[in-house]
């Protein structure tokens, strides 16, 4: 008899979703799929606010990254105002948007992803949390809390607050930093430092442990994009988009926010209110690519920070040519925290940050307004109409996770194919579907701008829909 | 003090005070560092007793009266804080919540906003009835300044401003009851109309109604304690 299992919602992930998976007469796998559950519609309630009210409505999207919201929304007044930042506040943001990188990838790896990793994927799901790992590995629990304390402190000392901050403003910023909060932030460097170099060491030695979850966890060739900046280095915050398909080979280069509407589209499938981002000239669903800190290591020629780049080195040892795997992507955000590190050192040395000039002004010079940055887990594009005055007649948001959605779909199917067989699973089995999508960190609460709460239930049910088994924790 | 004087002793909350004649309980109360909760009223302008927040009960009275503009008697015993009024200004403050969007999170008087503290400062911590969830316009025409009927209280603070000390009498309200609205000149677009752009309803709307366009994301305290210096500067002229 075919039967469908449910994973609903999947824990451990920001924001609300499920897992479905189809099973034949035999008990193999027909199918399978990733549900995102719940709508929001911040581009409706948008309609009718003024422009300058975006980055800091917008920003409500999500607690995890809210940063990148302020910063993509910002950029898009920005067009729509036709101004330039001020150097200081360019690199300010820069900086904040780094601080917000390095504590949302430190919440991934250490709070969502590291209780599979480190205490096993069919360990007791009790104790599978950051607490189970605290207390396996106090180091390396303390190494994770202590750096998303460092992006969130950073948040807090250039913004007031950590979550949702209402500092970045159409234009710039709207203080300067002052000498005791660059002096501060300088501080806890040094620690930070020494908590990736153990996040990455320990990673480095458990990976081997994977070989089945990296062989089978979304492995398999897509295109790619991300960020680079002119010496096509890695970038979050400025520069242009690059694609790329599994080999490597440029598809397409220097896209601008302007021209991000142009060459992606947004398909839409019944089974989910996250949208499907494609490349348009490749058309949907061959067009779909995956975003985020493999992306942005696959594309990226260096790193541009002399510790990073190393890393880089040895992670591009994994494979020949872009790597496929979406386990990588745990890794990839390690790396980047590291780089984080590394740039906000760079930038607090920058003789012009404390510079008071950090705000342009203007008002409505351009209808429409496209902005775009990397989120942490992945390009995000705002884009804006407003009338005469500045009103708000129309807004889209490209998120990071649906750009990865169509990976994570076939990720999740590739997944449920390999480790359900003669339709037996385990607890643990399941926990390895749920894994696949926690590698790529995605953020359902941003992808529909939707919230909700997560506890786990799995329904096994008949092929015409009746509840045999069920699960709730 | 002159002859004409007349001294009127009264009690506030059990305290006997002295205040002269013609005098408001809201005034006498300040002077004798009696907090009084309010809204519409502003220190400089003409009050009108709208908001209802600085009600007060008197003995011998069965009506609650507005401070604001009740005149004190000789002999009169006021009570500012019993459980009564503290229960009809949270329900008013209620009132005013649902009655359209006040949405503090994004709002660009988050933290300076004299509505929140109020709620803050009377207990209000849950608002027992429905929001209406009016669709309100915003009106961005003027090249500085915004108003968004979404966070207005109907206080008519910025009309009273705009008549009596800017003599420009640009805002006046509109409709009845519910759907009354602060509109500029015979209901132009703010942009269109004869303001003379100085900005002072601005500074002394309480909520995030009127706001600087320059102001974003809770960055907007407001600085309404000018009225009374340039009245008095305007009186020594």
């Amino acid at each position: 008899m075919s039967q469908t299992i449910v994973i609903d919602p999947v824990t451990r992930l920001e924001g609300h979703g499920k897992i479905t998976i189809q099973l034949n007469n035999q008990g193999e796998v027909e199918d399978a799929h990733f549900h995102v559950t719940q709508v929001r519609g911040f581009e409706k309630f948008a309609q009718g606010r003024p422009f300058y009210e975006m980055p800091s409505l917008m920003a409500r999207i999500c607690g995890i990254c809210p940063v990148s919201h302020l910063i993509a929304s910002a950029k898009a007044c920005e067009a729509i105002m036709s101004v330039d930042i001020p150097y200081t506040a360019a690199q300010l943001r820069r900086m904040l948007n780094l601080a917000q990188m390095v504590q949302s990838h430190a919440l991934s790896f250490f709070y969502l992803a590291s209780p599979d990793l480190l205490l096993g994927m069919e360990s007791d799901p009790a104790t599978r949390h950051i607490f189970g790992v605290v207390g396996a590995k106090p180091e390396l629990g303390r190494a994770g809390i202590a750096l998303r304390r460092f992006g969130q402190h950073i948040i807090e000392l250039l913004g007031s607050k950590r979550i949702h901050p209402g500092w970045v403003v159409p234009g710039g910023v709207t203080e300067p930093l002052s000498a005791d909060k660059r002096d501060e932030t300088l501080g806890m460097i040094p620690e930070a430092y020494a908590n990736v170099h153990l996040a990455l060491s320990e990673y480095k030695k458990i990976a081997d442990n994977f070989k089945t979850e990296i062989d089978v966890f979304a492995n398999f060739p897509t295109y790619f994009m991300g960020l680079i900046n002119e010496d096509e280095s890695i970038a979050f915050t400025d520069g242009a988009l690059r694609l790329i398909d599994a080999k490597g080979n440029i598809v397409d280069d220097g896209i601008t926010a302007s021209r991000f509407t142009q060459v992606i589209g947004e398909a839409v499938e019944s089974y989910s209110y996250t949208k499907f981002a494609y490349y348009k000239p490749l058309g949907y669903p061959e067009g779909c690519y995956r975003v985020g800190p493999l992306a942005r290591l696959n594309i990226a020629k260096s790193m541009g920070t002399p510790l990073a780049d190393k890393e880089l080195a040895e992670f591009r040892q994994l494979a020949d040519g872009p790597l496929q795997g979406s386990f990588h992507y745990h890794h990839a955000r390690l790396i980047e925290i590291l780089y984080g590190i590394e740039r906000i050192e760079q930038i607090l040395s920058d003789p012009l940050i404390l510079d008071k000039h950090v705000r342009a002004t203007a008002g409505v010079n351009r209808l429409e307004g496209a902005g775009q940055a990397e989120a942490p887990r992945g390009t995000l594009m705002h884009n804006y109409k407003v009338d005469s005055d500045g009103k708000i007649t129309w807004a889209n948001l490209v998120i990071a996770t649906g750009q990865n959605n169509k990976a994570m779909d076939l990720g999740v199917l590739q997944a449920a194919k390999h480790y359900i067989k003669d339709g037996r699973f385990s607890e643990g089995i399941l926990n390895r579907i749920e894994a696949v999508v926690r590698t790529f960190d995605p953020c359902l609460s941003c992808s529909t701008h939707a919230f909700g709460q997560m506890p786990l239930d799995i329904s096994l049910l008949s092929c015409d829909g009746q509840i045999i088994d069920r699960v709730i924790r | 003090m002159s002859e004409n004087v007349e001294v009127k002793t009264l009690t506030i909350d059990g305290h006997e005070v002295s205040a002269r004649r013609g005098q408001t309980i809201l005034e006498v109360a300040r002077e004798n560092n009696i907090s009084i909760p309010t809204l519409c009223h502003l220190d400089g302008l003409t009050d009108v007793g709208a908001c209802r927040l600085c009600l007060v009960e008197i003995a011998g009275v069965s009506k609650l009266l507005p401070s604001c503009v009740t005149t004190v008697y000789e002999g009169m015993e006021v009570h500012t804080d019993s459980e009564r009024l503290q229960k009809h200004r949270r329900t008013i403050l209620e009132l005013l919540f649902t009655e359209r969007n006040h949405i503090c999170s994004v709002c660009v008087a988050n933290g300076h906003c004299e509505l929140q503290s109020l709620a803050q400062s009377q207990g209000l911590t849950h608002v027992r009835l429905p929001y209406r969830n009016p669709d309100l316009s915003v009106d961005a025409s003027h090249e500085r300044f915004t108003l968004d009927h979404n966070r207005c209280i109907l206080c008519t603070r910025c009309v009273r401003v705009c008549a009596e000390i800017e003599g420009a009498h640009v805002w006046d309200v509109m409709g009845r009851g519910i759907n009354s609205l602060i509109i500029s000149d015979l209901h132009e677009n703010w942009g269109a109309s004869s303001c003379t752009r100085c900005g002072k309803c601005v500074q002394v709307c309480p909520t995030g109604a009127l706001f600087d366009k320059s102001k974003v994301g809770s960055e907007h305290p407001k600085y309404p304690d000018f009225l009374p210096y340039l009245n008095l500067m305007r009186e020594s002229q």
